[in-house]
């Protein structure tokens, strides 16, 4: 395809089906997908890196358009990129979880007033627990969110689950779902002007699948 | 030790500000040489009087109190200082008005790093042309003087910040409804705008003509195509792009018909600068034909306010390019 667009691609969970999707759209990924730690791609136009990191290079320009969950635009709403697209894929919940006996977060915020959570969408979590009238003490972890309630640091956890089997291998159970995240295609709002037609075309031609 | 200085702010040393020097003192001229005197106000206003301007007093967020107890606001942007100069110390004076300024700013950091607290911006006022004129003037002007400055591909966006509002309107969407559109559009969330639209009870045509119309950018083919209750809105447009044509600089417009500006002052056409060597834009501006009514003298205006450290950015970035 013949389009100078810098892509950021996100390694990680949709890694797979981003390349799959970048293949129907013309753009060849075989280098990408037999060189794993490689990070640029210039002859394809692609840059790849976590997730997270999508929308930092795609506001700041870096990237002219990039793919990465709804979990992280909505961690990172203050980021001025502009979403342009529902890929359909990378189907996940964002979910309010706790340990399967009893009512640990009910028992908190009876009992003390206010509910730990532990998370690695600090954002989102306090949003999710303000709107809903609830003081919540937000603990940021970087790793298995999973271990935070096993362990007595708190009392629930906010987090993404795609299938909910590593939640029920730790015993714990959605008790609130907090909204569906699924791919997306994201712009850098000058790109969006000065390469409109390129942009257009990636667009038009996912939109008819 | 450390001395801290508050994120958003910046020293300046010799190097850096020779290079902004020069920057804005060939803007400067470029601005004198079409008739725009340089003006100066106090960065410490009374909020009150700022408010006058805009309820949210575009945005000024840094309050003080003087020796009587009267709140004071930093000036968070110069339309408004200057709509107050042209009400009172040029009551008198017949329209039209030039003016151009180069001086600091003060806004809130409300999306975190990187963002200014504080940041030098160069720009004009044309007040007392109507629409398409005034418009054509300061962009043409404005063109030029980033020419001077050094860029090369810059390029202006240019929309309609009431065109999404009317349109609405226009189809019977209930008011109520219309924040959360807006909201989606000037974010761009075009996934969360489809959704909502989906909601509305409409014909299929016109939420496809809701859904559509942020995509609605380009050269003059985008005015061209625009029918019915658009194109009666981009009538306007299209006489603006024809000024523009006459002055040379038409290929250096795109229309954006979602384009829209977060601050309240504005009541047409609405601009933004780029340059494709930098990710954000370098400023904007749009027509204010309210402003200067809130103060006692209702004239029409416009104007373009670009911040001098972004074209800075884009300057470097182009000469970086061998542009």
């Amino acid at each position: 395809m013949d389009s100078d667009l810098a892509i950021a691609v996100p390694r990680g969970t949709i890694f797979g089906e981003t390349l799959d999707l970048l293949d129907r759209l013309g753009i060849d990924t075989s280098e990408v997908r037999s060189n794993e730690r490689k990070l640029l791609f210039p002859k394809a136009g692609i840059v790849t890196m976590r997730p997270s990191d999508v929308p930092t290079y795609v506001e700041h320009g870096s990237a002219d358009i990039g793919i990465t969950g709804k979990d992280v635009l909505l961690e990172q709403s203050q980021r001025d990129v502009y979403e342009l697209l529902d890929l359909g894929y990378g189907h996940c919940r964002m979910v309010v979880a706790a340990r399967e006996s009893g009512d640990p977060i009910g028992d908190a915020l009876r009992r003390l007033g206010r509910v730990r959570i532990a998370t690695k969408y600090p954002r989102v979590a306090a949003a999710h627990f303000a709107e809903t009238g609830r003081q919540a003490e937000i603990v940021e972890v970087k790793g298995s969110v999973e271990l935070a309630p096993l362990t007595g640091l708190v009392d629930g956890i906010v987090d993404l689950t795609a299938t909910g089997r590593t939640l029920a291998e730790n015993r714990l159970r959605v008790v609130e779902e907090i909204g569906v995240c699924t791919a997306r295609l994201i712009a850098n709002p000058v790109a969006h002007k000065l390469k409109a037609d390129q942009i257009d075309r990636i667009v038009e031609r996912i939109r008819a699948g | 030790m450390t001395h801290p200085i508050p994120p958003g702010t910046r020293d300046v040393l010799p190097d850096e500000m020779r290079e902004l020097r020069a920057i804005t003192e060939r803007m400067r001229a470029r601005f004198e040489d079409a008739g725009y005197g340089e003006i100066h106000t106090p960065a410490l206003e009374y909020e009150e009087v700022l408010r006058r301007g805009e309820e949210r007093a575009a945005g000024a967020r840094y309050r003080t109190f003087d020796e009587q107890g009267n709140v004071l606001a930093l000036r968070s942007d110069m339309t408004i200082p200057i709509a107050r100069v042209v009400a009172t110390r040029y009551a008198d004076v017949e329209p039209p008005l030039r003016f151009c300024y180069f001086a600091r700013a003060w806004r809130a950091v409300d999306r975190g790093v990187g963002e200014p607290r504080e940041f030098l911006q160069g720009g004009v006022e044309l007040i007392g042309i109507p629409p398409p004129e005034a418009e054509a003037e300061v962009l043409a002007l404005t063109i030029a003087a980033l020419e001077e400055a050094g860029l090369r591909r810059h390029r202006v966006g240019i929309g309609d910040g009431s065109l999404y509002r009317r349109l609405l309107g226009a189809l019977g969407v209930p008011a109520e409804a219309h924040p959360a559109l807006l909201e989606c559009l000037s974010r761009r969330d075009l996934v969360e705008l489809d959704r909502r639209v989906a909601g509305l009870r409409l014909a299929d045509r016109e939420r496809e003509l809701l859904v559509r119309l942020p995509e609605l950018r380009g050269g003059r083919r985008v005015l061209e195509g625009a029918d019915g209750l658009v194109g009666d809105a981009v009538h306007g447009l299209r006489a603006l792009h024809e000024l523009l044509e006459e002055c040379g600089v038409g290929d250096r417009v795109i229309f954006d018909l979602g384009l829209v500006r977060q601050l309240g002052y504005y009541t047409g056409a609405v601009f933004e600068v780029y340059d494709p060597a930098v990710g954000f834009a370098l400023g904007g501006g749009g027509r204010y034909d309210e402003l200067l009514g809130r103060f006692g003298r209702q004239l029409p205006a416009c104007g373009v306010a670009l911040d001098v450290q972004r074209v800075h950015l884009a300057q470097a970035a182009e000469e970086a390019l061998g542009g």
